[in-house]
């Protein structure tokens, strides 16, 4: 600060020549209505330990969570929107998906990239869609959505692994079909449930299908996900 | 003269509050303002200079005032006794400015709003228009109507993406020096805004009636084919049923850009090159797709290449043994029916 008074010196140096009265109050709080919200804000967050924050977002995330699990029509997840369960959820997806390839030395790389990379990309795209089709929900309350609705395919993709454990036979890809195509169902329903209601109700369907196309693609990769370990041609 | 009225016009937010600290100060100066008399004395061109100057101030010191403005009130007090009171105001006014240029640039460059009107559709008029893509209308000595929308042609573009990976995953396509989600993103998009360009631009030489939305929809449209014999053609690998759904409904959709083009294009030459162009980008791109993501090629680059790799190369990953092998005897027989011409 010091600095910048001795910057800001030769600037105002002339007006401060000018002074003439006295008898305005210079001492004093100046209590601008900004600064003294901040104030109190720094009071209760701050000084906090951090296990307090983190346990305070951690619960966040996870009641964000049970809604999502349980869609009912509440307005829980756009009213406290954030994205640090998206966050979780993508890096998660991402580095399970990770170990399927042919050559796993520098197909790891691209391979959390790309997902990290469709996830949020396709978030941006659905959300921009939403809003030029006359949506009313906000541009970070919509990313918020379709991240936390990754939830199920997200328990899909941990079910898919645990399966492929056991082998990976006809029988196995039967089951994770399943397994996909509903987690892939209940993201979709999920989603609509928060965010068709933000839209004119004629033009549901022009929201929907892109987020089906945008599930359905994670669903794909999820179900044609094959881990490293089992011998290739 | 001008000049303190132009700025009392783009200031009249801003300095409402100087106005109304003015009114309690002084009085009169500020009514002379406010009815925009030039016949006014001297104390209104007092108050012009004295809003140029605090303007000129503004702009200068907006950026360091905005970091300033709560710790360092003190400097405006420096001023005269009335600017003084008025420095304080200034400093907020000038972080209102600041927020406000900022939102302003923002609004004008990434302004999604300019595209609002190009997604006001319903979805029976989407699901017309895709219909409407695959019959080409035989009327071409009057202008034909072309919807400028861009919804559709995004969502087709976007399918076709799914599609594509689609394709690549199941021909067991491998790209090493990208990425399979960038490979196929940057072919569809590519396509459909690179040859929409390229078409508008001799759709331009060629004095045909077409807007960049029109031929960006029209194309765009144009994908549903594509989609329809991708999908078909990625599942059931049979050379000869892509060839005919290439040449039907690839033609077909072709048929439609092309006569929506002709009906707005005049002379015999420039409707020669317009579509000429337009129809062979159109088949070859179908071709290029079905071809380039297919397992079959596999085997042609292995002998066609040998040593050399290429960028793209081809490694074969585990696939579910259901799908592997039905394509194990589809290249089996092909390869025995190649072999055997």
């Amino acid at each position: 600060m010091a600095e910048l008074d001795e910057a800001s010196k030769p600037l105002f140096a002339g007006l401060s020549d000018v002074s003439i009265s006295a008898d305005i109050p210079v001492e004093g709080e100046i209590t601008v209505p900004v600064s003294s919200m901040s104030q109190s804000d720094e009071f209760s967050t701050l000084d906090e330990p951090v296990k307090d924050t983190i346990l305070r977002d951690l619960k966040a995330v996870g009641k964000k969570f049970v809604h999502v699990l349980y869609p009912k029509k509440s307005s829980a997840l756009l009213r406290d929107w954030d994205l640090w369960g998206p966050l979780l959820l993508c890096v998660t997806l991402a580095l399970m998906l990770q170990g399927g390839s042919a050559d796993s030395k520098d197909e790891g790389g691209p391979q959390f990239a790309e997902v990290f990379v469709i996830l949020w990309f396709g978030s941006v795209v659905i959300t921009l869609n939403s809003k030029l089709l006359g949506g009313t929900i906000s541009f970070f309350q919509s990313l918020c959505v379709l991240g936390y609705c990754i939830l199920p395919l997200t328990v899909g993709m941990v079910i898919c692994r645990l399966v492929l454990l056991g082998g990976a036979g006809k029988v196995s890809f039967a089951i994770r079909l399943i397994v996909v195509v509903a987690s892939f169902g209940w993201s979709t329903f999920a989603s609509t449930a928060f965010l068709a209601d933000s839209q004119p109700p004629n033009r549901k369907a022009l929201v929907v299908y892109p987020i089906f196309l945008f599930y359905f693609v994670i669903g794909w990769m999820i179900l044609t996900f094959a881990p490293s370990h089992s011998a290739g041609p | 003269m001008s000049v303190p009225e132009a700025n009392k016009n783009t200031n009249t937010e801003a300095w409402g509050g100087f106005d109304d600290n003015l009114i309690q100060g002084t009085g009169s100066a500020v009514i002379d303002m406010e009815n925009m008399d030039d016949t006014s004395g001297s104390s209104f061109e007092d108050m012009g200079e004295m809003h140029q100057r605090m303007r000129e101030e503004e702009v200068a010191d907006e950026a360091a005032a905005t970091e300033e403005d709560t710790g360092e009130d003190g400097e405006f007090l420096g001023m005269k006794g009335i600017k003084g009171q008025l420095g304080r105001q200034v400093a907020d006014e000038v972080w209102q400015a600041g927020k406000r240029q900022a939102s302003k640039a923002f609004n004008l460059y990434a302004n999604i709003d300019i595209l609002r009107p190009y997604f006001d559709v319903e979805p029976i008029q989407v699901r017309n228009r895709l219909i409407e893509s695959m019959i080409p209308v035989r009327m071409i000595n009057f202008p034909q109507k072309i919807a400028g929308e861009l919804y559709g042609p995004m969502m087709l573009v976007f399918t076709l993406v799914a599609i594509l990976l689609h394709g690549m995953k199941t021909s067991g396509t491998v790209i090493r020096e990208g990425t399979l989600m960038g490979t196929a993103i940057g072919t569809c998009f590519g396509y459909w805004m690179g040859v929409s360009s390229f078409i508008y631009f001799l759709a331009y030489l060629c004095n045909a009636q077409i807007t960049m939305l029109q031929m960006l929809s029209l194309l765009g449209y144009g994908l549903f084919g594509h989609c329809v014999v991708l999908f078909v053609t990625y599942n059931v690998h049979f050379h000869s049923l892509f060839y005919i759904l290439w040449l039907v409904i690839g033609g077909l959709s072709t048929l439609r850009m092309v006569s929506a083009l002709i009906s707005r294009t005049v002379g015999q030459t420039p409707r020669l090159i317009l579509c000429g162009t337009l129809a062979a980008l159109h088949m070859l791109f179908l071709l290029y797709l079905h071809f380039a993501y297919h397992k079959i090629v596999e085997g042609i680059l292995d002998t066609l290449e040998g040593p050399n790799v290429p960028p793209i190369q081809r490694v074969a990953r585990d696939l579910p043994e259901v799908a592997t092998s039905l394509i194990n005897g589809t290249v089996k027989s092909l390869g025995i029916s190649l072999l055997s011409q």
